[in-house]
């Protein structure tokens, strides 16, 4: 993919998220130092480190899920670092879990249309009939079709197998309209059998979404990143475009061990 | 309020009464909460039928002492052993199924237990208040040092302090203590180091039961015992392990103390509307700090 | 991207989803036929039919919050005496007994309750919420026993004097113009709750019981929306405190007990929670049989009760509407060829 011409950008831009100097200690043990991320709009975005490294971690001071020590989140140029999880979600920053997060006793339909009802603002009307929401509805099929999960339209979560489950999470991400992604090990569980689904998807998302993914599998990195992030004990290792980071010394040896493209 | 205004002297005197009172009170709390504390601390499964193992103590002892001629000491251990021994059978077939389930669940079921052992007490025995013979030693004033206070009490309170030495030795100081609060404080990590938490809760459970027997049994002579004991009680030992914290033997003889002086307290000087002080008190304590004192947040 | 014909039909078809669980079903219209049939059929009981018709509201109150929101409270009784002492008293001290605006003020009283202490209490959750539901409920049992002036205390609130209902129908002691009261109140609230329950609102209160992590995670303000269906239900609950007082025309400090709140419980739990039916048919089969059975013997009573709670919480999850379900699922099965 050519990545060249999208890196020489305007000097003008403005990031759609950054974080800077964000930290978070645990007691004694210091989990995330001094963090400074930037998001271009439309940016593919990986974020790799072994295990510990604090990924899931940055990512949870990122949504607003754990409140940071010190240092600020910025989307789209605002501070949010005061806000909470709903009102950052709200803002425009979404995030899937890397285990599943969805209503397992609901259908596929109702966990996407909940979503689309929470952005569209249908969720705080308690008078008129769920049904009413035609274009809550609608949208949720869309979604649903683009993912090629209709026919599952109405079968309940926690019947699906969990490479289809893993797409729902992404569903109900997607009807957010976010500005931002945030992908927790979207192939995480999921047998290598089905997982070329999901990175399907992923790789057919719309350039308006920045998408940052943590991941493990290196295949999956190189095929889907533009730019990558290497995170070691809580701390960035280094920054650059992925042939940059596979001839870097230094992530190798982090890497020892486990394999990695060179 | 109806609290007179004494002199000096009067209102010191008044002050160490119910101070007195109070911690004995306290101490029968704890005894009965404790083994409530450290089994809601180790599963997380609301029991709320805790009680009923006070009462069954209250009503063995009564017993052994009435029909088996057992002297109160001999009673007061037998009783102990004999509630923990039959507590296990719950564990094993009844609670055991309900670990993993919602709390509303555990709620449920433990209430309908309550109610069953209620049902079952005032069917055997009867619905009034039943009563014992103090020993002789126990009985009466004893003197010591800066007043006489009643034996029973000044008993209790030694019984009490007694045991929260000897759980607290327990459990900071030998193996299977420090198994036990391992698995309070990370279930799964101390399974997954080969910590059998299975059994340590069953032992848990059954010592928990054996002391709530010993303090009913204690509490017969003090504030009385009847089938609805495991029910008036009940939110009073709620109180005791939410808001020492759960599995933290420290917050509930703390917790138990606060509760039962501030309690003895509101009784002696405001007889109208003293309770409602320990109500207020306990949502104060939880709305600023919801683990509770020592619980973990 | 597909022609709009077919993405009309596509939509429509997923609609249906959602229309087949609104849709009034014929079986519904059971338990409003009983309890008209009810009244010709058992006369002398009316009293004590009021009395159920009022428990039901109560219960209905009280699965909005558990059975779809998943709000677990030991104290839900507070709310049903603020609303009983709020009629109460109306009469008693300001000589207000007309019926329907003292029954809505009960409501009122009860919602605001319902609304100062739901914004602070359902910041918390587990153990400690149901501690600070239990003890909020005994404070203001306390409270009202201080209050002795105005609730009159122990001994209970008397003198309170309703008005005939619409200016004709005056209290009869066979309980007649009360239980078609009750039932027409118990009919609009129903309305109202089966219309919360099915709006997104209501099945945003099921997305935060399945998982409210993933509510958090989707923009939900969730705290906004238990506060908002606990004053809801608080209101109702008020309405059912205040049906009471005035049926009754007595209210004593029961009405905050905490037997009361765990009666109401055990009504919903036999019945079904999260069905609204559950309401109906838990609080009649438990108030029934309480009303034959206590009678014979009190402790073979409590022990059934206990017993009861028990076997449905190992063996009957759904109450009783669920082992009817199953019933049923079996025997549809049976019917296919």
């Amino acid at each position: 993919m050519e990545t060249e011409a999208k890196t020489v950008k305007p000097a003008l831009k403005t990031h759609v998220l950054e974080t800077r100097g964000l930290a978070k200690r645990f007691g004694a043990l210091s989990v995330t130092r001094d963090v400074n991320l930037a998001l271009e709009p439309g940016a593919r975005h990986a974020l790799i480190g072994p295990n510990g490294a604090g990924k899931t971690t940055l990512v949870n001071l990122i949504t607003g899920v754990l409140r940071p020590d010190a240092g600020t989140v910025f989307l789209d140029g605002n501070d949010i670092t005061g806000l909470n999880q709903a009102e950052r979600v709200e803002s425009g920053l979404a995030r899937t879990f890397q285990i599943n997060q969805l209503f397992r006793d609901l259908s596929v339909l109702e966990n996407v249309v909940m979503s689309v009802a929470e952005r569209s603002g249908a969720a705080t009307n308690l008078w008129r009939r769920a049904s009413a929401n035609i274009a809550a509805i609608d949208e949720a099929m869309d979604i649903l079709g683009k993912l090629d999960l209709e026919d599952h339209a109405l079968t309940l979560v926690r019947e699906l197998p969990y490479g289809r489950q893993r797409l729902v999470e992404i569903a109900i991400t997607l009807a957010q309209k976010p500005l931002v992604l945030l992908l927790d090990e979207p192939a995480a569980g999921v047998p290598s059998t089905e997982s070329h689904i999901i990175l399907d998807v992923i790789d057919g998302l719309s350039d308006d979404i920045a998408i940052l993914i943590i991941e493990h599998d290196m295949d999956i990195v190189f095929r889907f990143a533009k730019s990558i992030t290497v995170l070691v004990s809580g701390g960035i290792l280094v920054q650059g475009t992925p042939e940059e980071i596979a001839g870097d010394a230094r992530v190798k040896a982090v890497y020892l061990g486990e394999q990695a493209h060179g | 309020m109806t609290a007179a205004v004494l002199p000096m002297e009067q209102a010191l005197t008044a002050a160490i009464s119910i101070l007195f009172d109070g911690v004995a009170y306290a101490m029968l709390l704890f005894i009965i909460s404790v083994g409530l504390s450290i089994t809601m601390g180790l599963m997380g499964f609301a029991n709320l039928a805790h009680g009923a193992f006070a009462m069954l103590g209250g009503y063995v002892l009564v017993s052994l002492m009435l029909n088996a001629g057992v002297p109160f000491l001999a009673a007061l251990l037998l009783t102990a052993v004999f509630v923990a021994i039959v507590s296990i059978p719950f564990e094993r077939f009844l609670y055991r199924r309900l670990y993993k389930a919602g709390e509303l669940d555990q709620v449920l079921l433990s209430i309908g237990l309550v109610f069953m052992a209620t049902a079952s007490i005032t069917f055997v025995y009867g619905p009034s208040t039943v009563s014992i013979t103090v020993p002789e030693f126990l009985s009466g004033q004893i003197d010591l040092g800066f007043g006489t206070f009643p034996t029973y009490r000044t008993f209790t309170i030694v019984v009490g302090v007694a045991l929260m030495v000897a759980l607290w030795y327990g459990f900071e100081r030998t193996i299977i203590g420090a198994k036990i609060r391992a698995a309070v404080d990370n279930r799964r990590m101390a399974q997954s180091i080969g910590i059998d938490v299975d059994r340590l809760f069953v032992l848990a459970f059954a010592l928990g039961s054996g002391l709530a027997a010993l303090g009913g049994g204690l509490a017969i002579e003090i504030i009385g015992m009847s089938p609805t004991f495991a029910l008036t009680y009940l939110v009073f030992f709620l109180i005791v392990v939410a808001v020492g914290g759960l599995g933290s033997i420290r917050g509930a003889f703390v917790a138990a103390l606060i509760l039962g002086i501030v309690d003895t307290a509101g009784k002696y000087l405001w007889p109208d509307g003293g309770a409602f002080f320990i109500y207020a008190l306990t949502i104060a304590i939880l709305l600023v700090k919801p683990e509770g004192l020592f619980g973990k947040a | 991207m597909n022609a709009p014909g077919n993405l009309r039909d596509r939509t429509e078809a997923a609609r249906q989803y959602f229309v087949a669980r609104e849709q009034w079903t014929w079986s519904e219209a059971v338990p409003w036929i009983a309890a008209v049939g009810a009244f010709f059929i058992f006369p002398d009981y009316m009293a004590l039919g009021t009395q159920i018709l009022i428990a039901i509201i109560f219960a209905l109150s009280l699965d909005l919050i558990l059975g779809y929101a998943g709000i677990i409270t030991l104290g839900h009784a507070a709310y049903f005496g603020a609303g009983a002492y709020a009629t109460g008293m109306l009469s008693a001290h300001l000589g207000w007994g007309e019926p329907i605006t003292a029954m809505l003020f009960g409501g009122l009283v009860g919602g605001v309750f319902g609304f100062l202490s739901g914004w602070i209490l359902l910041r918390y959750h587990g153990l400690t919420l149901l501690m600070l539901t239990l003890a909020t409920a005994i404070l203001l049992m306390e409270a009202a026993n201080a209050a002795e002036y105005w609730t009159g205390g122990f001994d209970g609130l008397v003198g309170i004097s309703i008005w005939p209902l619409l200016g004709t129908f005056e209290y009869d002691l066979w309980g007649h113009t009360y239980y078609w009261y009750a039932l027409g109140v118990l009919f609009l609230c129903f309305l109202c709750a089966r219309r919360i329950v099915h709006s997104p609102f209501g099945r945003s209160l099921v997305g935060i019981k399945g998982n409210v992590g993933r509510m958090h995670a989707i923009g939900a303000p969730v705290h906004r929306r238990l506060v908002t269906i606990y004053t809801i239900s608080a209101a109702m609950a008020g309405i059912a405190g205040g049906l009471f007082a005035e049926s009754n025309a007595y209210v004593t400090l029961d009405v905050l007990s905490f037997a009361r709140s765990g009666t109401v419980l055990i009504f919903l739990v036999v019945g079904g929670i999260g069905r609204l039916y559950g309401a109906f048919l838990g609080t009649v089969v438990y108030m029934i049989l309480e009303d034959e059975l206590a009678k014979l013997s009190p402790e073979f009573w409590e022990f059934g009760i206990g017993l009861l709670l028990v076997v449905v919480v190992l063996f009957f999850k759904g109450g009783l509407l669920g082992a009817a379900d199953s019933v049923t699922a079996r025997w549809k099965q049976r019917q296919k060829p």
